[in-house]
């Protein structure tokens, strides 16, 4: 029953999260408005991160709490972070499943999970 | 009953409980995440006994291979002796005796050794070699298991540089030294054989390439390899010859030497190595990048590759950091 599958089961689990992790980190880099931000990062790092970010938004198995997105991004919000990089990482994230051809409702509803940690990461 | 070893202590494994939930549980301050095998937060390394293959997936080949595991999904049937990525104290000294060395070029040594007990490597992992107790160095490995009989390392002579100093003007054939390894993630992954292989190195970053390259070719691999060797000028290149006779023995085997400096003779590129290894192959999607050598030029090369298109899983780095205490 369709109705059953969960938000992750739908877009296509874990292997919706391989298939999007390049793809995802490819465009944040090169988005002028956030790729400062990940400057001199350890790339095999940040990209095992965005994994569990994407597994996360994408609405699979995680561990994350307010506490550890607060605490992850506060040098961050030191050099500046704020609603603008926030929105960017959000549009990226659409135009990254886009590309992968899931459907419009359900990017919303990626998009709305990632929303929902708007206020932590900006640690407010 | 199941026992998971970590350094010293070793602690029962109970039912249905995960290496993970055992170790933290005991105190072991292992990193995690998810817990439920996907973020590979909690990367972990057998260094004894065989981990369960449902911990190994998703991690990238060369992983699997020296038996990391995914502690989070890791419920073992048998005893495992386990060790965080970062435990240094993982592998016993083994000695050595140099057979033999001879220089490559002005700075770069060839360093043959014969170890006096078995080591299982792969071609462009790297070994430890000890001056002293406290004082070693990594040093690439251009040799081939079953091709070569011994290890070969290019050690290049740094500026102030102790061990290298050391291994240049101090050592003599016959001499016993002590290594610790093979370590690194940095080699060929048999399978995929069709494959096209860019393989950018500079200065002694060669070594790793150079065996990986002879390990590919003799393995089978069937799709082009294209290697990339840059230096200043021509007195840092070496082993030319040789990589040019493979050239004349394996059709996809291409050897582009590069050099930086103003004085460009014909039969080389000129510029640095990853310019050039870049504007010649623009498009890197499904290509496999072995980048190694200097840390500057691998950490570009190796973001350049991935906006270039190459798979992050695709690009293995062997970076020659160079030791603050030199």
């Amino acid at each position: 029953m369709s109705e059953q599958l969960s938000l992750f089961e739908k877009i296509g689990g874990e292997a919706a999260v391989d298939a999007a992790v390049d793809i995802f980190y490819r465009k944040v880099l090169s988005d002028d408005r956030i790729s400062a931000f990940f400057e001199g990062v350890d790339m095999d790092k940040q990209a095992a991160k965005q994994k569990s970010f994407l597994t996360m938004a994408f609405g699979g198995p995680h561990n994350y709490t307010g506490l550890d997105m607060r605490l992850g991004h506060a040098h961050l919000v030191e050099r500046g972070l704020n609603d603008s990089h926030v929105d960017a990482v959000i549009e990226d994230l659409g135009a990254t499943l886009r590309e992968l051809n899931v459907g419009e409702d359900l990017i919303a509803q990626v998009a709305a999970i990632a929303e929902s940690t708007r206020n932590d990461v900006l640690g407010r | 009953m199941v026992n998971i070893r970590y350094a010293k202590d070793s602690f029962e494994l109970n039912e249905n409980q995960s290496v993970l939930d055992c170790l933290t549980g005991h105190g072991v301050p292992v990193p995690f995440s998810c817990r439920s095998g996907v973020c590979q937060t909690c990367l972990m390394r057998a260094t004894g006994g065989t981990p369960p293959e449902i911990s190994q997936h998703g991690l990238k080949d060369s992983l699997k291979l020296q038996n990391y595991f995914l502690a989070c999904v890791c419920h073992p049937s048998a005893d495992l002796e386990v060790a965080l990525p970062d435990d240094d104290d993982i592998q016993a000294v083994i000695p050595a005796t140099v057979k033999s060395l001879k220089l490559l070029n002005a700075e770069i040594m060839h360093v043959v050794l014969e170890c006096h007990l078995p080591i299982d490597y792969r071609a462009g992992q790297f070994i430890n070699l000890f001056q002293n107790q406290s004082l070693g160095r990594s040093y690439s490995l251009a040799s081939v298991p079953h091709e070569d009989e011994y290890l070969h390392l290019h050690v290049r002579r740094l500026p102030q540089g102790r061990v290298s100093g050391w291994i240049h003007e101090e050592l003599r054939p016959g001499d016993t030294v002590e290594i610790r390894g093979p370590g690194g993630d940095c080699f060929y992954i048999p399978g995929n054989t069709e494959q096209g292989l860019v393989l950018i190195g500079t200065g002694s970053g060669l070594a790793p390439l150079y065996g990986i390259i002879r390990d590919a070719l003799s393995q089978g691999h069937t799709g082009p390899i294209h290697l990339f060797h840059g230096s200043r000028d021509l007195s840092g290149l070496y082993l030319t010859g040789e990589l040019h006779d493979l050239v004349q023995q394996y059709a996809n085997f291409n050897y582009v030497p590069c050099l930086s400096g103003d004085d460009v003779p014909h039969g080389f590129a000129a510029g640095r190595a990853d310019d050039v290894a870049f504007q010649q192959i623009s498009n890197l999607k499904n290509w496999r990048m072995f980048l190694c050598g200097h840390p500057e030029m691998v950490k570009i090369a190796k973001k350049k590759a991935f906006m270039a298109g190459a798979s992050m899983k695709d690009i293995y780095v062997d970076a020659f950091n160079v030791s603050q205490s030199s």
